[in-house]
């Protein structure tokens, strides 16, 4: 696979681009007659490609600026004028098939910028305070001391009002709800830390804990930043390779006219007129027109249906033939994907009901750590009556237990291994997906396009004379279907010219050349001689030349998934909508032994649900439209980037390459970071277990706390650090090779 | 100790500076795309000279 070389490679898959009307609709208009719209084209991964894509953008009329966000990959374009630029077309034809950049996450993300900038002013108040600190710590005495202690006060003020703005909200909104997170100790401990360094500055006190308040709000910061980072990037590359629905479709009125409505206004009754490639945008029947169909993220069956004027056809599925004009049978929000979306929901399953480890700890955490600052008030109270005193230890027992390692123990481990799983293509929703995938024990696969790829492969082309095979795939390259694609690719194009070709939907190609007919299709169609075979053949003339068995390809690493899940995950089954002879051949290639085939969607969830009620965490496998529901059911989910738009979000886990030796090396990271997370719980935990005593009994200075409070952090973040290869020999070893290298960059 | 009294806006000072010239990298959307920026510097001036449309802050 090269690299940036446009036009090299065309889209495999049968995409369906985005039409003008599509991308005006999603355009922003900007005033004085000029728009902005955002595409995905997910297919950008390096320098070439950003100067490839900006280059051939902005030197089409109109276009007045392109840029391209490789972070997110997307292009943004801003054009002057009425009519839209050809960007779609000429994207596609520079090998970027785009996409339109879907409404939710468009525009920049303010929780980082906020976040961002709370690490900024905390870090600089921090190294500040720390430099004015360490003046005191070193000897500084007297009004020396009292104006490093006013100077400290003053910086950490607008500090903690912003920068700990973000954990007062969140401990605010927790609170109010009745409920207690990590956030609630941290606010307390640093306003306490805050209001008895004052009164120590007020009072010429020697001992204030400004730098501490301070550092710890910078440290936390840095956590809470990484996590965001960490699941930003897997949200906006998931999202940007959604590809969307219609947004709309050409309706014919009664009078003939003809006009481009989107989705929401398109009601019962109306005519539609569907083109060849592109999607289906309401459940309809067809009125006129004849074509095929590929309903694989519907039904997940592989091979494409024949549709003729009368059938009822379902939103989403993909027209590859032939112009269709159908009649609307429900509104977008009562289509199939409306209901599957419906279905999703009322699925979630184990994800609403799972509880992230950090939180659980924090509800252990954060009454013992209060009720520990109580006694020890209350014990000073009692055994020397010093108010002042006693109250000085409370609040060093708060600001020595403020959980700052515990703040880092999670969210380091989850960054490091979302990286390492990014590194290997996979993409991570969230850290709870990870924390999810490592209980799973039992794991439900798709077939079509989970445990296949979805694209037909030639398995006789030795027995096919190499002319035969060349006039074939001449006339196959004038067809979308699946399996001429695959023809048509398997030679190259030095066939003989046709003339007069015509698609016949549903049975195949018809072409004249050289004064005879040939047709490549349906065998019952093409040849008289072969009214009972099955299968697709060439024919000239009506008398058969050469016969094509294809079937679906088997996703490379497949059976070694299988196998090392079974070792590893406990029993593996295959879920499908496809029929049992296609399931019980592909379950045999890949070794599962227990394989249902022609479920409905919600068979597949009832399924799931059974093994729920049993104890059993499921990992789902899937891909299609019809699996989202199953995906948002199961424990935990992953689907290959292939996906369908709903299926790829329903998904925790996305993997972006071929092979299915991403499922199992995902399980590895994430048991490995489980093992990680917790060993770092316990060592915060084993932390407080020393530095607490020594807090309770009054010996906690400001430098104390400073060098407790940094040693643990970096011990938890050195921690996490294990998870990175450590070696050559770790990077090399036997899963891992399985995925194939990323192409060269 | 009568240089602190210039010593410590002095330290205040630059620190503040390179914290406004933090933030201000951040509005102006210099953090949007890290990828694309270490990948950039490889690209032949002229690629991307075309003027930047309004990618950060529209709301």
């Amino acid at each position: 696979m090269s690299c940036c070389a446009p036009g090299a490679e065309l889209p495999a898959t049968d995409l369906a681009l985005p039409s003008d009307d599509d991308l005006r609709l999603a355009a922003r208009d900007l005033g004085d007659g000029r728009w902005q719209a955002d595409l995905s084209v997910p297919a950008v991964h390096c320098g070439a490609c950003i100067g490839t894509v900006e280059t051939a953008l902005g030197r089409l009329d109109g276009v007045e600026g392109a840029r391209v966000n490789l972070s997110t990959r997307r292009v943004s374009v801003r054009w002057k004028g009425d009519a839209v630029p050809p960007l779609v077309p000429t994207l596609a034809r520079l090998g970027y098939p785009p996409n339109l950049a879907s409404e939710s996450d468009a525009g920049p993300d303010r929780a980082l910028s906020e976040l961002l900038r709370a690490v900024a002013i905390s870090g600089f108040a921090a190294g500040n305070i720390m430099l004015l600190s360490v003046s005191v710590w070193s000897g500084a005495e007297g009004a020396t001391r009292d104006l490093f202690h006013w100077v400290s006060a003053l910086i950490a003020l607008p500090a903690l009002a912003f920068a700990g703005g973000i954990y007062y909200r969140s401990a605010w909104s927790a609170l109010r709800h009745g409920r207690m997170n990590m956030d609630v100790p941290i606010a307390i401990g640093i306003t306490m830390a805050y209001a008895l360094s004052l009164y120590e500055t007020v009072t010429s006190g020697p001992h204030a804990y400004f730098d501490a308040a301070v550092t710890l709000l910078f440290f936390l910061l840095i956590g809470r930043t990484l996590d965001h980072v960490m699941r930003d990037r897997a949200r906006a590359a998931v999202l940007g390779l959604t590809r969307l629905m219609p947004r709309g479709g050409v309706v014919v009125d009664e009078d003939g006219a003809r006009s481009y409505r989107p989705l929401e206004e398109i009601e019962p009754g109306m005519r539609v007129i569907v083109a060849a490639g592109e999607r289906v945008p309401v459940d309809a029947r067809v009125e006129e027109g004849a074509s095929d169909l590929d309903c694989a993220i519907v039904t997940g069956e592989s091979a494409p249906r024949a549709v003729a004027p009368g059938a009822e056809i379902q939103a989403g599925t993909l027209n590859l033939t032939g112009p269709l004009t159908v009649t609307a049978l429900a509104p977008a929000s009562g289509s199939f994907l409306a209901e599957m979306m419906r279905m999703m929901e009322a699925a979630e399953g184990g994800r609403a009901r799972y509880r992230r480890i950090a939180d659980r700890v924090s509800a252990l955490y954060s009454p013992v750590v209060h009720l520990t600052a109580l006694a020890s008030f209350l014990g000073w109270m009692m055994v020397d009556g010093d108010w002042h005193r006693a109250i000085t230890i409370a609040i060093a027992v708060l600001i020595i237990t403020c959980p700052c390692a515990l703040g880092l123990a999670v969210p380091i481990v989850q960054v490091v291994a979302a990286r390492r799983l990014f590194e290997h293509g996979i993409m991570v929703r969230d850290g709870s997906a990870m924390e999810r995938l490592a209980e799973a024990d039992h794991a439900v696969f798709d077939k079509t396009g989970t445990l296949t790829l979805g694209r037909p492969r030639l398995v006789n082309e030795a027995e096919i004379d190499r002319e035969h095979l060349q006039v074939a795939a001449a006339l196959a390259a004038y067809s979308r279907h699946p399996l001429a694609r695959t023809i048509a690719a398997r030679a190259a194009h030095t066939g003989p010219a046709f003339d007069a070709v015509v698609e016949h939907p549903g049975l195949g190609i018809e072409g004249g050349s050289d004064g005879s007919i040939w047709r490549l299709g349906r065998a019952s169609w093409a040849a008289t001689s072969a009214q009972d075979e099955q299968g697709t053949i060439l024919s000239r003339d009506g008398v058969l030349i050469a016969r094509f068995a294809s079937e679906d390809t088997v996703r490379p690493g497949a059976a070694v998934a299988v196998a090392a899940l079974a070792k590893k995950l406990g029993p593996v089954e295959m879920l499908s909508g496809d029929t049992k002879i296609a399931c019980r051949d592909i379950a045999a290639k890949v070794n599962i032994e227990r394989c249902t085939g022609e479920l409905m969607p919600q068979d597949k969830v009832a399924r799931i649900e059974r093994l729920a009620s049993e104890g059993r965490k499921v990992l789902m496998v899937g891909d299609g439209l019809n699996d989202a529901p199953a995906l948002a059911a199961a424990h935990v989910s992953m689907a290959p980037a292939t996906a369908a738009d709903v299926g790829r979000n329903a998904a925790d886990f996305v993997f972006l390459r071929d092979s299915l030796a991403a499922v199992p090396l995902a399980l590895d990271v994430a048991r490995r970071a489980g093992r990680l997370v917790r060993q770092n719980l316990v060592l915060a935990i084993a932390y407080n277990v020393i530095a607490v005593p020594i807090a309770i009994l009054g010996y906690v200075t400001p430098l104390v706390a400073a060098i407790a409070m940094s040693a643990s952090s970096i011990l938890v973040i050195a921690n996490a650090l294990r998870l990175m290869p450590a070696n050559r020999a770790e990077q090399g070893d036997a899963l891992t090779s399985l995925i194939a290298p990323e192409p060269a960059r | 100790m009568s240089m602190l009294i210039y010593l410590i806006p002095v330290a205040l000072f630059l620190g503040g500076s390179a914290l406004l010239g933090f933030l201000w990298a951040l509005r102006s959307g210099q953090y949007d795309d890290l990828d694309g920026a270490a990948e950039r510097v490889l690209l032949d001036d002229g690629a991307s000279e075309s003027p930047a449309p309004n990618i950060h802050h529209r709301g």
